[in-house]
């Protein structure tokens, strides 16, 4: 997948890939961004990768 | 997160530090570093080899330090991106050059231990603050004996160790003899609410983790007796309660009371614990689980020298109220647990808002660095049906149930299958690729996954079909995770059995599915707010920030709401009328809607008695803010309420205080909590009212500290910073005493005099006594929410306020595409929540109109006009007024579907009278023939009986 190196107009920064950066960098591509993540660990995900399942709906947490 | 992996628009750079952010908003340089992963990603298939040979053994931080793993691993099989990398903290080579053993084994020379770490500089527009939050420290742990006692656990290793991926593979052990803890107690607010380790506030999910821990434990072991010791049970969520009610129903325990310590005993533990009443007890327990609090993140500092925005005094992000989601930096905003302790729902919520705001402020630029993704051309299908099929481990979520293998080696043998196996996660981001490989190796043109819920997964295995160049139609999903292995847990061979019964009928229909067009429809881009409260106020100014036009419908003669007296309202209310992109109408109530997303129709009447006109507004998407009102309950408790001068309700008294009458403050007043709420009468907690409560009694305190003020509260909740207010109130002399539900306070009047009586537990004695006042927290009711929601056919919680399509991951959309809602019509919230939330909702509804059109679903129903007999019948029963009625060239009416509008739901299909109504993805011969598979092993079954 080609990922543009250089300087490009229209990106935003998120800082932290846990649920709230994900969510913030999905968001920001729908309304018309490009994005870079910018995770400090290995994988994205933060905590709620690690927990079993998710209140209020009990699902996956993924 | 397998989605921000594959989007092309966003770039995932892992293992990375921040090193500096310099600039201004609109224009800011970022420099990172990357550290080394020592595996090339693109080359790594995560096939798992290197780590089987790794011979240095490590910890597992993924699993809390709970087993042990290879300094070559990866977290998790489903972890984004999905490549290994070496930890270099243990590795042999990287600590003392030796060893390289994985080099030669990894089959696709993906490991490169030559990689340096990397600098770049990133230029941004604006940034995102989304650090999450840190750990509690483990000396404020060891009073429990954690570190002392491995039975002593944090509740995130407890997720661990309920995880099927987990140390145990989702068996809950004692980790010091591996027995199944029969006994388990919860200790709530551990490193929250306590000044002991400077964090004064409440973390806000740790009670309601708790619950969900401990409703897990009890289905992984029905027999298990679990005690939850707390203060106060914070569920002040949407539907919260409920969840704590379940928990009871079910058998958890939960008592109030103060844990002094935790001590090894024997094999055991003991734990002593101190009620109101005074009295110590202990009790022995084979684990204890301590509901650690959110910290803030541990390089909070760092991050906020470098960025220069300002932090609060416990180290979180510091925001103000009405302006939620920026820091004190223009430009950089804040979402998520950064900005203080919350759940996942209220992050998603932030990060939208954040999101939105983002885009407003450099509105000039979208657009400019976006990829837009193409697929293959959709190949050639050819008339022979060549079926894959794979069927899903799920991990052990359906594999310790469903014996997999069985069912992908039967699914071999049915017709049309041309290629079957099995995989651990088929969501993981490498199984796409496979996917996208087998469907190229066998040339599939039909497949047919056997894994979890198609509500969370259809969309994912339909993109990477688009991927591998087949229209998203030709798939099917069967579900054999909630329909076997979960209901079936206790009956594997059922389970298998009833798992190949759904895997042949998917077999059957995909057998005849075809491909089925994309369509799109442009969009409208304006949107039409209705409530002009707060939330509908901040909602419309920020479409209009973003760039779009958009009407504001106010029922009363003006704006504001229920805040109108606030200066932020009068604030926004002078920002809304010189915004040349919002126009407002006041006395005005929507009448009507028609249309679907991108392309509304709404009729709205505005003015006065002989000045109402009426005006048709077109519009491409609906916020909801329409807000809610005091409740005033005729009875509270079981007591008649006559609302007098001295029997009020908070929010009056918060009137009489804020004027300048002498004696605004009484000598005595009882303050009454959930009057009306949390099962009074109102089924729910109404989330706001400790606070304004807590804050009510500490204004009485300032202007007469010698007043007497008690408050009667079932748990006081106020979570997050609000705690701080709760303990300045108690140190301010402040009594709160709780009261049980089955020994109420009884309000009387005696002629002119107040009394009131209740049960006091640390008396242990019934008290009475005549207040000057009683002051009543008598929640809140959402306003007309059930008109709305049949105007504009979307839903309502058995409460009546609006219920979103995802209480997790959709907060603030409604299930009716391009309808959003935020504030209190979608559950009681304070001030900064109902902004961040409308925030939230101009962002979600700004994507249909950035985007400039909608895609249908292609499962949308369709009239053969031939057969139609223009009855009529599917009009009058669609539910989403989706079909309309129009004339043949000769003249006869006939059915239509307005795609945009169609639901799928099939109502129409199932009842045309001459079957001229077939849904797409679900035609008559697709359904006949999987009813005939379903009924085949019916039929072998009772000729092999015969
Ligand atoms: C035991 C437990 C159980 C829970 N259960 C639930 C539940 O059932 N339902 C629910 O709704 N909530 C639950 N929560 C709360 C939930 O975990 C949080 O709401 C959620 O994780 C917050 O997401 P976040 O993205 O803000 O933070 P995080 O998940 O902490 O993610 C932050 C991310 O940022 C990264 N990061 C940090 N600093 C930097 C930096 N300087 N540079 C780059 N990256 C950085 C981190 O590595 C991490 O990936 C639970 C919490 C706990 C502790
Ligand atoms: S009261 Fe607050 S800090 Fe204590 S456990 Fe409940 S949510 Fe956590
Ligand atoms: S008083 Fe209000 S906020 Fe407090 S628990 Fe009762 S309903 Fe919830």
């Amino acid at each position: 997948m080609a990922k543009a190196t250089k300087s490009r107009e229209g990106t935003v920064m998120v800082l932290g890939g846990g649920i709230a950066g994900v969510q913030a960098a999905l968001d920001l591509t729908d309304l018309g961004y490009y994005v870079y993540l910018v995770e400090k660990s290995p994988a994205i995900g933060g905590v709620m990768a690690q927990l079993d399942k998710t209140f209020p709906t009990n699902d996956c947490s993924l | 997160m397998v989605e921000a992996g594959r989007s092309p628009n966003i770039e995932i750079l892992t293992n990375a530090d921040l090193l500096s952010l310099k600039g201004k908003a609109g224009n800011f340089k970022a420099d990172i570093v990357q550290r080394p992963r020592y595996i090339i990603a693109d080359d790594c298939t995560a096939c798992g080899l290197c780590t089987t040979y790794c011979p240095r053994h490590q910890v597992d931080d993924y699993n809390e330090g709970l087993n042990i793993t290879r300094p070559i691993h990866i977290d998790y099989p489903q972890a984004v991106p999905a490549t290994y990398y070496i930890d270099p903290r243990s590795c042999l080579h990287l600590t003392h050059e030796t060893c390289q053993i994985c080099v030669p084994v990894c089959q696709s020379k993906a490991i490169d231990f030559s990689q340096k770490p990397e600098e770049r500089t990133l230029e941004v527009g604006a940034v995102i603050m989304s650090p999450g939050f840190g750990r509690i420290p483990e000396d404020t742990l060891a009073k429990y004996s954690f570190g002392k006692h491995p039975d002593v656990v944090t509740s995130i290793e407890f997720e661990r160790l309920l995880n099927p991926s987990g140390p145990f593979t989702g068996e809950v052990r004692c980790l010091s003899d591996n027995r199944h803890p029969h006994k388990i107690a919860f200790i709530q607010c551990v490193g929250s609410r306590d000044i002991g380790c400077d964090n004064g506030y409440c973390s806000s999910v740790c009670c309601m983790y708790a619950i969900k821990e401990a409703m897990v434990a009890k289905e992984h072991d029905p027999d298990a007796e679990i005690t939850i010791y707390y203060m106060d049970i914070r569920t002040q969520g949407k539907e919260f309660d409920a969840a704590q009610k379940r928990a009871e129903d079910k058998g958890i325990k939960f008592v109030r009371a103060k844990v002094a310590d935790v001590m090894p005993w024997g094999n055991h533990l003991r734990l002593t614990y101190s009620t109101l009443d005074g009295t110590h007890s202990f009790k022995p327990f084979d684990m204890v689980v301590l509901s650690v609090g959110l910290e803030s993140p541990p390089d909070a500092d760092k991050l906020a020298d470098m960025a220069g925005f300002k932090l609060n005094k416990y180290n979180f992000c510091d925001t103000d109220t009405f302006a939620p989601l920026a820091t004190s930096k223009e430009g950089i905003y804040v979402a998520g647990a950064f900005n203080g302790p919350m759940d996942i729902p209220e992050s998603v919520t932030q990060s939208s808002g954040a999101a939105g705001i983002a885009s407003g402020l450099i509105k000039k630029q979208r657009g400019r660095g976006i990829i837009h993704k193409s697929y293959p051309d959709e190949k050639e299908l050819g008339d022979e049906v060549r079926i894959g099929v794979f069927v899903c481990h799920c991990g052990i979520n359906i594999g310790s149930v469903v014996d997999v293998p069985d069912v992908s080696n039967y699914a071999g043998d049915m017709d049309g299958v041309v290629y079957y196996t099995e995989s651990l996660y088929s969501c993981s981001q490498d199984a796409q690729e496979v996917l996208k490989e087998k469907i190229k190796e066998h040339d599939l043109n039909r497949v047919v996954i056997a894994a979890c819920s198609p509500r969370t997964h259809e969309p994912l295995f339909q993109e990477t079909l688009k991927d591998a160049g087949l229209n998203r139609s030709l798939f099917e999903m069967v579900n054999i995770r909630d329909q076997c292995s979960w209901v079936h847990a206790n009956e594997p061979g059922a389970a298998t059995d009833k798992s190949k019964d759904l895997v042949r009928m998917a077999v059957a229909k995909a057998r005849h599915i075809q491909p089925l067009p994309e369509q799109t429809v442009p969009v409208n881009k304006t949107g039409l707010v209705i409530g002009g409260g707060i939330g509908g106020m901040t909602a419309a100014l920020n479409l209009a920030d973003q760039g779009f036009n958009c009407s504001l419908v106010e029922k009363q003669d003006s704006l504001g709401g229920n805040f109108k007296t606030l200066s932020h309202t009068k604030k926004l209310i002078d920002l809304v009328k010189k915004n040349k992109l919002v126009t407002v109408y006041t006395d005005a109530q929507l009448q009507q809607t028609n249309g679907f997303v991108g392309n509304f129709t709404s009729i709205i009447t505005s003015g006065k008695g002989a000045k109402v006109k009426e005006y048709t507004l077109d519009h491409g998407v609906i916020i909801i803010a329409t807000g809610a009102r005091e409740h005033r309950p005729e009875t509270v408790l079981g007591n008649t309420i006559k609302y007098s001068k001295k029997v009020v309700t908070q929010s009056e008294l918060a009137e009489q205080l804020e004027g300048k009458g002498k004696n605004r403050a009484p000598d005595s007043i009882v303050m009454v909590q959930c009057a009306g709420s949390r099962g009074d009468d109102l089924n729910y907690c109404s989330k706001t009212c400790c606070t304004t409560a807590v804050q009510n009694a500490l204004r009485v305190k300032e202007i007469n500290p010698d007043s007497q003020v008690i408050m009667l509260y079932r748990d006081i909740r106020t979570y997050g910073y609000a705690e701080d207010l709760y303990q300045d109130a108690r140190q301010k002399g402040v009594l709160f005493i709780p009261y049980e539900l089955n020994n109420k306070p009884v309000i009387a009047e005696k002629g002119s005099k107040l009394s009131v009586s209740y049960f006091d537990p640390i008396l242990q004695d019934d008290v009475s006594m005549s207040p000057q006042m009683v002051a009543l927290s008598v929640g809140m009711v959402p306003e007309e929410t059930d008109t709305l929601s049949k105007l504009l056919k979307v839903p309502v919680t058995a409460d009546s306020f609006f219920l979103e399509a995802h209480v997790k991951l959709r907060p603030v959309e409604l299930p009716v595409d391009g309808v959003y809602v935020c504030g209190l019509a979608h559950s009681p919230k304070p001030i900064n929540e109902i902004i961040v939330q409308a925030q939230a909702a101009s962002a979600k509804s700004a994507m249909p109109l950035v985007k400039g059109y909608v895609t249908v679903d292609p499962i949308v129903s369709n009239v053969d006009k031939d057969i139609c007999i223009g009855c009529k019948l599917c009009t009058s029963l669609c539910p989403y007024q989706a079909i309309q009625m129009v004339k043949d060239e000769n003249n006869r009416p006939k059915a239509e579907t307005i795609v945009a509008s169609c639901k799928a739901c099939g109502i129409c299909a199932s009842h045309c009278p001459t079957f001229a109504i077939s849904m797409g993805g679900f035609t008559n011969e697709q359904l006949n023939s999987q009813i005939q598979a379903f009924g085949q092993a019916v039929m072998e079954k009772e000729t092999e009986a015969a």
